[in-house]
């Protein structure tokens, strides 16, 4: 069987410029955040990401490489607003489809069922509507005659998801409380790439965890990327939590000096270094 | 008033008062999920599952149900939340950055949408949950700025704006209160605009009409909102908030 095992390098050279990216986690929950590194260490730009937003969002808005961002809220959790998101919105850097946490689920319940829509009790009576003119409703045509927004398909050229663990075929293993929307955003898009922190026999995945936390399938998996701590700074719950301080940091640092510090370095070993030295100076 | 309720009156902080308001807004909910938003929403639902509402549902902040023990009763990720909302069974008390006449609420962006003076938060669920299950809004600090004549960006959506958009948008609305650090308003008039329904001892009715950016309908004799009990009193302090908390969000006056 085909081993999808890849380096996050390897993921990033199959994206293309333009391509609209699904980002699985929530807020500063379990975000894949080593293959949005590889992102900002690369030339690709125009994207179009469709993220439950945290600082993946963050990250990719101050490296100006966002052309259209779909997403319902960008909260750092802990920390309520995400500041470069901000900053970003306020400098009018890129455009903004803004919808509602449920419309942007049923999205991508329809474009992992082939359907260009899906209705939903949300958006109308709401500025959602004033500010995506885009946005149609449908009648129910049954006797009950009501009207709700159809919420169009929210297909992905790619998706990127973070797991605890994965074989190398693609079955993903989520071992935290929620699985979020990964496995949607897997089965909506054309390829979708899975970090994990770490690649495990096949058997190993039941061994200790309930079937039930086999959430990927591999059908639906391109790629597989053993990043162990990939996830940093947000949750992979239980491997580790939120790293607060490292969060703050991040938060109330200026971009340039921030990216100089953590993100020039030439791949995932050299940022997670960088975070282990930071941290060993705040301990001293 | 009697001789025991003047004593508490002296006794109960304004945050205590807020707390109670909150919790209020739980009671015969039956068995929903409360989803308080804040730290006192949050003491409220927990003093309202302690004493008059034991049947509501609580959850971790992550995805577990969890008793007032912390004991897991069931499993709640955000898919399953979403059902929760659209299935109906859930009463949340959500924030508002601003909120205006009608109850239409906001928390995505002040200014112009297309390029805000300041981005908050976004939507988030704010247009789901007011049109699919009682939401409730708790405001820790009342200004002209939060209570205005409209808001600039509709993410919750307020009475008007749920008829101007039709019955399947009116079917399942219903904003039960707004409790602010002044008091507790409902929208039980006619036209459904907001009503101040009770004051927060101490507080006075010019205060609170000069705390609001527009003309509340306020009736010739306010009650007060309801004093807390010894009992309701000693959990706050002693067993939900026992660190006083509470008085960060609010402020005892």
């Amino acid at each position: 069987m085909t081993d999808k095992t890849m380096t996050p390098e390897e993921v990033v050279s199959r994206l293309r410029s333009g391509m609209t990216i699904g980002i699985g986690g929530w807020g500063s929950r379990r975000k894949p955040m080593a293959l949005v590194r590889a992102i900002l260490r690369s030339d690709l730009t125009d994207l179009t990401v469709v993220s439950y937003g945290g600082p993946d969002v963050g990250l990719l808005a101050a490296a100006g490489k966002i052309r259209k961002l779909v997403t319902a809220f960008a909260t750092l959790d802990s920390i309520a607003l995400e500041p470069h998101f901000r900053t970003a919105r306020q400098e009018g850097a890129f455009e903004l489809t803004e919808v509602d946490e449920a419309m942007f689920m049923w999205g991508l319940h329809a474009a992992a069922n082939r359907l260009p829509f899906l209705p939903v009790r949300a958006g109308i009576g709401s500025d959602v509507m004033r500010v995506n003119p885009q946005l149609r409703t449908v009648t129910s045509p049954y006797d009950d005659g009501e009207t709700f927004v159809a919420m169009p398909a929210l297909r992905l050229d790619a998706a990127l998801v973070h797991m605890n663990r994965a074989d190398r075929l693609g079955n993903g293993q989520y071992l935290g409380p929620d699985p979020y929307f990964d496995d949607l955003f897997c089965e909506a898009a054309a390829e979708a790439y899975v970090s994990c922190e770490r690649v495990v026999d096949t058997a190993e995945l039941t061994k200790e965890a309930a079937p039930q936390s086999l959430l990927l399938k591999r059908t639906s998996v391109t790629g597989v990327v053993e990043t162990p701590n990939g996830a940093h700074f947000t949750t992979c719950t239980p491997d580790y939590g939120r790293d607060e301080a490292f969060q703050k940091l991040y938060a109330a640092t200026d971009w340039p000096e921030f990216a100089e510090r953590f993100l020039s370095g030439e791949d995932e070993s050299a940022y997670q270094t960088a975070v282990k030295t930071w941290h060993e100076e705040q301990s001293k | 008033m009697s001789t025991e309720a003047q004593q508490q009156t002296s006794t109960a902080s304004r945050a205590e008062y807020c707390v109670i308001a909150c919790a209020e807004a739980w009671r015969d909910n039956g068995e929903v999920l409360a989803s308080p938003m804040g730290l006192i929403p949050g003491i409220g639902a927990r003093l309202a599952k302690r004493t008059f509402s034991p049947d509501l549902l609580l959850t971790d902040g992550e995805a577990l149900i969890v008793g007032l023990d912390g004991t897991a009763e069931g499993w709640l990720p955000y898919r399953h939340h979403l059902t929760m909302v659209t299935g109906g069974k859930r009463h949340v008390m959500m924030g508002a950055s601003q909120i205006d006449r009608f109850g239409n609420q906001n928390i995505s962006c002040i200014g112009d949408w297309e390029r805000p003076a300041r981005q908050l938060l976004g939507v988030r669920g704010a247009p789901v949950n007011t049109l699919n299950n009682p939401t409730s809004y708790w405001v820790p600090k009342h200004s002209p700025r939060v209570f205005v004549e409209k808001v600039d960006m509709i993410c919750g959506v307020g009475y008007d704006s749920a008829e101007a958009a039709g019955p399947s948008a009116t079917r399942y609305h219903r904003l039960p209160r707004v409790v602010s650090n002044l008091g507790v308003f409902d929208f039980e008039t006619p036209d459904h605009s907001m009503r101040l329904a009770s004051l927060h001892p101490g507080v006075t009715v010019e205060e609170v009409r000069e705390a609001t950016g527009f003309a509340l309908t306020i009736a010739d004799d306010v009650p007060y909102t309801r004093e807390p009990t010894a009992e309701e009193l000693r959990l706050i302090r002693e067993v939900i908030d026992p660190k006083g908390t509470r008085d960060r969000e609010v402020k005892p006056v």
